[in-house]
């Protein structure tokens, strides 16, 4: 039962753990708006998204190693690699920086609100569990 | 499952550059202030100050917060200025006054305005989501 309570909530957890790297990652180009060479970072969600639920699945990555038959499985979820990607900008500036304040700023109010979205959607699935088990 | 890194937190990343970019303000209004002191302590006419930043990644990575890197003297030469009342003027009758370019810092100064506003926003929507995720399931 608590694997299935786990598999109910993967993918939605998954999500909300990438949507929370991504607004530190575009964080940290509006922070850098005016460092001299900052190149701006950026990861595609969605096939980032697929890599986790697909290594959540396969969770054999990390085993714990045992010396005894009776000693628990540990079992872990590796992390996705950092792969991030550099941003193209559409007009380049004179120091080097690569950050354009406008398309990140509108990339993290986008971002905020789908982690929100994200965070409704697992409200819901809380609220349908426990009315399930209120019957 | 990513969890967010300790070193890389989304309230020190918006902190160190609100922090940066106030020194920055700091430093211009320094500039501005001083924009006609013909001698300092050291009898030598103020020079503008310039602030340096860099990325304060944590090991080698090279996305992160802002840190100021120096601050370091603007090497524009001394404006020349004719006053020959002037107790400072040298025997040809000039004054050199602070190498302050007024137009130059009043952009710095709106500049680093806009982006201390942008990551005052940036830490306030971090701020509501953290408090949506702790009420999860209430």
């Amino acid at each position: 039962m608590l694997q299935g309570l786990d598999d109910y909530f993967a993918t939605r957890m998954a999500a909300l753990g990438l949507r929370a790297q991504r607004s530190e990652t575009l964080a940290s180009n509006i922070a850098n708006a005016d460092t001299p060479n900052y190149k701006a970072r950026d990861f595609d969600f969605a096939s980032r998204l697929t890599q986790a639920v697909e290594q959540g699945r396969q969770s054999q990555s990390f085993a714990l190693a045992t010396t005894s038959s009776r000693h628990l499985a540990g079992e872990a979820k590796s992390m996705p690699d950092q792969d991030l990607l550099y941003r193209v900008p559409s007009q380049s500036s004179i120091d080097g920086n690569t950050v354009e304040m406008d398309a990140e700023r509108i990339n993290f109010a986008d971002n905020a609100l789908r982690y929100e979205s994200n965070l409704t959607v697992i409200n819901a699935k809380i609220k349908s569990l426990l009315s399930a088990v209120q019957q | 499952m990513p969890l967010p890194s300790a070193s890389m937190n989304i309230f020190n990343v918006a902190g160190s550059a609100m922090a940066a970019q106030s020194q920055r303000m700091n430093v211009t209004a320094s500039n501005l202030a001083n924009a006609e002191s013909v001698a300092g302590p050291d009898g030598q006419p103020y020079r503008a100050k310039q602030v340096v930043f860099e990325v304060a990644g944590n090991g080698g990575q090279d996305i992160g917060g802002v840190k100021v890197a120096g601050v370091i003297e603007d090497s524009a030469p001394a404006k020349m200025v004719f006053d020959p009342r002037n107790p400072h003027a040298n025997p040809d009758g000039y004054v050199a006054m602070p190498n302050v370019n007024v137009v130059e810092e009043m952009t710095n100064m709106i500049s680093a305005s806009r982006s201390y506003q942008a990551n005052v926003e940036v830490l306030n929507t971090a701020k509501t989501l953290m408090v949506k995720t702790l009420t999860i399931g209430q």
